[in-house]
C-alpha cells in the first residue's frame, strides 16, 4: 500500500473531472462521486497508515520517483515520498475532507453552483494530497500553488458580492507574496543541492554541513516567507480572517485543517534546512520562533473583539498556527506535528460547528445568537467539546499536544514558554467569551433557530469523539507501536538525528492547565457579569470591586497621570520654559536672519537663472522629440509588425556578415 | 535524413505568415497567420531535435503549441469583442491607440 501512494491523490483528482462532466446529470448533482471518491482516499490512507505503523523499527520511508524528462541532466519528474510525517497528513486531509463533503450535501443544499462547488472541493483535496506526498521541492511547489487556486475559488464561491471576490483577491494576492520566497528558496536550495530537487537528499546535505551555512541560512529564510503566507504568520495573516467570506465548509476544511497547516507541513518536511540555517539546535533565538511566538499573542488578543464567530475562529486559526511554527523554531518538531494533528480535528469540528450555528440563525454575528443550548442541543455538545479541546483541558486533544509545545520550550527557550503559557490563557478566555455569547443567555437574533438536519450534525459528533481521543495518542496509553512520537519521526538515513524527545513534565502541564482555567474563569466571570446586570456583579462587593478594577485597568492610568506625571511635569515645565524663551529663541532667530539672507542670493542667481533653464530646456526639448516621434506612433499593428520584422531582418544580416 | 529540406519547408510558411500579418486586413487572418509562423518554428524545432537526437526539441515544440493554443484563446476573444463594438474586424480601421 505505501507504495502505491500515489493513487490517494489521483483518486479525488479524478473525483474533480468526473464531476465536472457528469455532475449535473446525476440525482446527488455531483455529490455522491466526490464522497466515494474521498471514501476511498481515506480507506488507502488508512492502510497505510496502519502497514507504516506495523513495520519494524526501524522503519524506512518509501521512495519512488519517475522521470518525465531530463533537462541538461537535471532530472524533472514526480514521485512519492512516505513516511510517518506523510501518512498522518494523508489521514488527516483525507478524513477531514471527507467529513466536510458530506456536511456540505447538508449546508450547500440549494446553491446554485451546487456541482461546481463539489468538483472545487476534490480538486483541493488532490492537490493537498500531492503536496504531501511529493518528494521533490518541484513537485510540493505545484500543489503548493494549486491548493493556492482552489482557495481562490472557494473563498470566491459566492461572487456576486463585491466583498467575497475581494476577500478572495485579497487571499490569492497575500498569499503570492510570500510564494515569491517560497519560489527563490526553491531555486537556491535547488542549486545548493548540486541541482538536485530531491528532498530527503536536500535534508541529508544540510544536516551533514555539505552546504554552506549562509547559503542555508537564505534559503530558508525565503522558504519561511512562503511559509508566512500560506500558514497564515505575522504580519501576512491578513488574509485569513477575510477568507472567512467563503462557505463554512470550506473555512472548516481549507483555512482550519488543511491547506493553512501547509506552511508548517513544509518546516517540517525540510526541517533539515531550517534546523541548519536558522542554527536551532544551538538554542539561538531564531527567526522562527519569534515569528511564531509574535503571532500566537497578537491573533490571539484580535479574538477577544470580534462579533463574527466566524472571525473569532479564523484568528484562533492564526494563534495555533503560531504555536505550531513556534514549536519548530524551537526544536520541538514532534510537539508541532502533533499539534498540526490534533488542532485539525477541534479545529475542523468548531468551524462545522460554527457553520451548523450559521445555517440555522442565517447571520455570522454573535450579536444575533445568544441562548441556542436550548434549541441546538447536539451543536451546544459538540462546540463545546471542540473549544475545551482548543482550550487545552484535559485529557482532550488539544492539551497534550499543546503541552507538549510548552514543554518542548521550556527547554532552552524559556521566553517562548512564557509566550506559550500567555497564549493558552488567552485562547482558553476568548473561547470562554464565544461560547457565552453564543450559547448562553437570551435569543437575540430573529426567526426561528433549529437543530441542523443529520447530514451535518453527524460529521460534529464523529469530530467530537475523536477531539476527545485523538490526543491520547501522544501519551504513553497509546502502547509503544502507535505512541505518536513514535511512527511520526523525522529522520534522515545517513545523517544524525536532531530532534529529540522530551519526557512529560507534570509541573509544565500543571502550569499549562492551570493558565487555561484562569482564562476560562476569568472570561466566565467578566462576561456574566459585564453583558447582563442582573449578574452577579450587584449581588458580590467582592466582584463589584474586582469588575471595577478590571474596567479601570487596575487603575495604572490613573497611578501614572495623577501620581507620577503631574508631580514632575510642572517643574520641569517651568524650567523649559525659561530655557525656551531666553536661549533657544535668540539662536533660533539669529540662525533665521543668516538663512533669509543667504536664501536670497540663492533664489537671485542659482535658481532663476541656472536650474530654471535647465528644467524648462529639458522640457522643450522632451516636448519637441515627442511632437517627432509621435507620427510613428499610427495605432496600426501591422506598422508595428512592420517595424518588428524589418529590425529582426536586419539584425539577422547584421550576424550573417558580421560573424 | 536531410535537415534543409524541413528548414526551407519550415522558411516558405513562416515567410507566409509574415506576409499575413502584414498585407492582411482581416483581424481573423492575422491571428491565423501568426499560427503559421508559430508551426514554422515547430518544424524547425522538431527537425532540429530529431537531426541531434535529442527529445529537447519536441519538449519545446509542445510548449509552444500549449501556448499557441492560449494565444489564439486570447486573440480570438478579443476580436470578437471588437466586432461587436464596431461591426468589423478590419484591423486598418482599429487605431484607437494613435498617438
Amino acid at each position: 500500500m505505501l507504495r502505491n501512494a500515489w493513487l490517494i491523490p489521483l483518486i479525488p483528482a479524478v473525483s474533480a473531472v468526473l464531476i465536472l462532466i457528469f455532475g449535473k446529470r446525476l440525482p446527488g448533482k455531483g455529490a455522491e462521486i466526490g464522497i466515494a471518491a474521498l471514501t476511498a482516499s481515506f480507506a488507502m490512507a488508512v492502510a497505510s497508515m496502519v502497514q507504516w505503523v506495523g513495520e519494524h523499527e526501524p522503519r524506512e520511508a518509501v521512495e519512488r520517483h519517475f522521470t518525465w524528462f531530463d533537462l541538461g541532466g537535471v532530472d524533472i519528474g514526480a514521485g512519492i515520498h512516505v513516511d510517518g510525517l506523510t501518512v498522518m497528513m494523508l489521514v488527516v486531509v483525507t478524513f477531514i475532507s471527507l467529513l466536510v463533503h458530506v456536511y456540505s450535501t447538508g449546508y450547500m443544499n440549494g446553491d446554485r453552483r451546487y456541482t461546481y462547488f463539489f468538483a472545487a472541493l476534490s480538486l483541493f483535496t488532490a492537490s493537498m494530497l500531492l503536496l504531501v506526498v511529493s518528494d521533490n521541492t518541484l513537485q510540493l511547489l505545484i500543489g503548493w500553488e494549486l491548493v493556492g487556486v482552489c482557495s481562490f475559488m472557494l473563498i470566491g464561491h459566492w461572487w456576486e458580492e463585491q466583498a467575497n471576490s475581494d476577500a478572495a483577491i485579497k487571499a490569492f494576492l497575500t498569499t503570492r507574496t510570500g510564494d515569491v520566497g517560497l519560489m527563490l528558496g526553491v531555486i537556491t536550495l535547488f542549486f545548493a543541492a548540486g541541482k538536485n530537487f530531491n528532498i530527503e537528499n536536500l535534508n541529508r546535505m544540510a544536516i551533514n554541513g555539505d552546504i554552506s551555512h549562509g547559503l542555508l541560512l537564505a534559503g530558508a529564510a525565503l522558504l519561511f516567507l512562503g511559509v508566512m503566507g500560506k500558514s497564515a504568520q505575522f504580519p501576512l495573516h491578513v488574509w485569513l480572517p477575510d477568507a472567512m467570506a467563503g462557505p463554512t465548509p470550506v473555512s472548516a476544511l481549507i483555512h482550519a485543517a488543511t491547506m493553512v497547516v501547509a506552511g508548517v507541513y513544509l518546516i517540517a518536511r525540510v526541517y533539515g534546512v531550517f534546523w541548519t540555517g536558522f542554527s536551532i539546535g544551538d538554542g539561538g533565538i531564531n527567526l522562527i520562533a519569534i515569528i511564531g511566538g509574535a503571532t500566537v499573542l497578537i491573533a490571539a488578543a484580535l479574538a477577544f473583539v470580534q462579533d463574527d464567530i466566524k472571525k473569532v475562529l479564523a484568528y484562533s486559526t492564526v494563534s495555533q498556527l503560531g504555536y505550531m511554527v513556534m514549536a519548530l523554531g524551537v526544536g520541538a518538531w514532534t510537539a508541532g506535528v502533533f499539534h498540526l494533528f490534533t488542532h485539525a480535528f477541534f479545529k475542523a469540528l468548531l468551524f462545522l460547528g460554527a457553520g451548523s450555528l450559521i445555517h440555522a440563525v442565517h447571520s455570522n454575528n454573535m450579536s444575533e445568537m445568544g441562548g441556542m443550548k436550548k434549541y441546538m442541543p447536539t451543536t451546544f455538545w459538540t462546540f463545546m467539546v471542540g473549544s475545551m479541546a482548543l482550550a487545552g483541558i484535559p485529557p482532550l486533544a488539544g492539551f497534550w499536544s499543546k503541552d507538549e509545545i510548552i514543554n518542548g520550550a521550556s527547554h532552552g527557550y524559556e521566553l517562548f514558554m512564557v509566550v506559550g503559557l500567555l497564549g493558552a490563557f488567552m485562547t482558553a478566555a476568548y473561547m470562554t467569551r464565544a461560547c457565552y455569547l453564543v450559547f448562553f443567555g437570551k435569543y437575540r437574533g430573529h426567526g426561528h433557530p433549529h437543530e441542523s438536519p443529520p447530514a451535518m450534525a453527524r460529521p460534529l459528533q464523529i469530530l467530537g469523539v475523536l477531539s476527545v481521543v485523538v490526543g491520547l495518542l501522544g501519551t504513553a496509553l497509546a502502547g509503544h507501536t502507535w505512541r505518536f512520537a513514535h511512527w511520526v519521526r523525522f529522520e534522515v538515513p545517513g545523517a544524525k538525528e536532531i530532534v529529540e524527545e522530551h519526557t512529560f513534565n507534570l509541573t509544565v502541564a500543571t502550569m499549562s492547565v492551570g493558565a487555561g482555567l484562569i482564562g476560562i474563569g476569568i472570561a466566565a466571570g467578566y462576561y456574566l457579569r459585564n453583558t447582563f446586570p442582573r449578574g452577579m456583579a450587584e449581588r458580590s462587593g467582592v466582584v463589584r470591586t474586582g469588575y471595577k478594577v478590571l474596567v479601570n485597568k487596575y487603575y495604572l492610568d490613573n497611578l501614572f497621570i495623577d501620581g507620577i506625571i503631574r508631580t514632575i511635569q510642572y517643574p520641569i515645565a517651568k524650567a523649559a520654559y525659561w530655557i525656551n524663551q531666553k536661549v533657544i529663541d535668540g539662536a533660533v532667530n539669529s540662525v533665521g536672519v543668516g538663512a533669509r539672507k543667504g536664501a536670497q542670493v540663492m533664489y537671485d542667481v542659482a535658481d532663476q537663472k541656472v536650474i530654471d533653464g535647465a528644467v524648462n530646456g529639458a522640457g522643450l526639448t522632451a516636448e519637441e522629440g515627442g511632437i517627432v516621434l509621435r507620427r510613428t506612433q499610427t495605432g496600426r499593428v501591422q506598422t508595428y509588425a512592420a517595424f518588428l520584422f524589418g529590425a529582426s531582418a536586419l539584425i539577422a544580416v547584421g550576424l550573417v556578415l558580421f560573424t | 535524413m536531410y535537415l534543409n529540406q524541413f528548414l526551407m519547408l519550415s522558411a516558405v510558411l513562416f515567410a507566409m505568415g509574415v506576409y499575413g500579418v502584414l498585407a492582411r486586413k482581416n483581424g481573423v487572418l492575422v491571428l491565423m497567420s501568426i499560427e503559421l509562423m508559430l508551426n514554422a518554428v515547430n518544424i524547425n524545432l522538431v527537425a532540429f531535435g530529431a537531426f541531434n537526437n535529442t527529445v529537447a526539441g519536441q519538449t519545446f515544440a509542445l510548449f509552444v503549441i500549449a501556448i499557441a493554443a492560449a494565444e489564439v484563446g486570447v486573440g480570438l476573444a478579443i476580436i470578437l469583442l471588437i466586432f461587436r463594438n464596431r461591426a468589423s474586424v478590419d484591423i486598418d480601421e482599429i487605431d484607437a491607440m494613435r498617438g
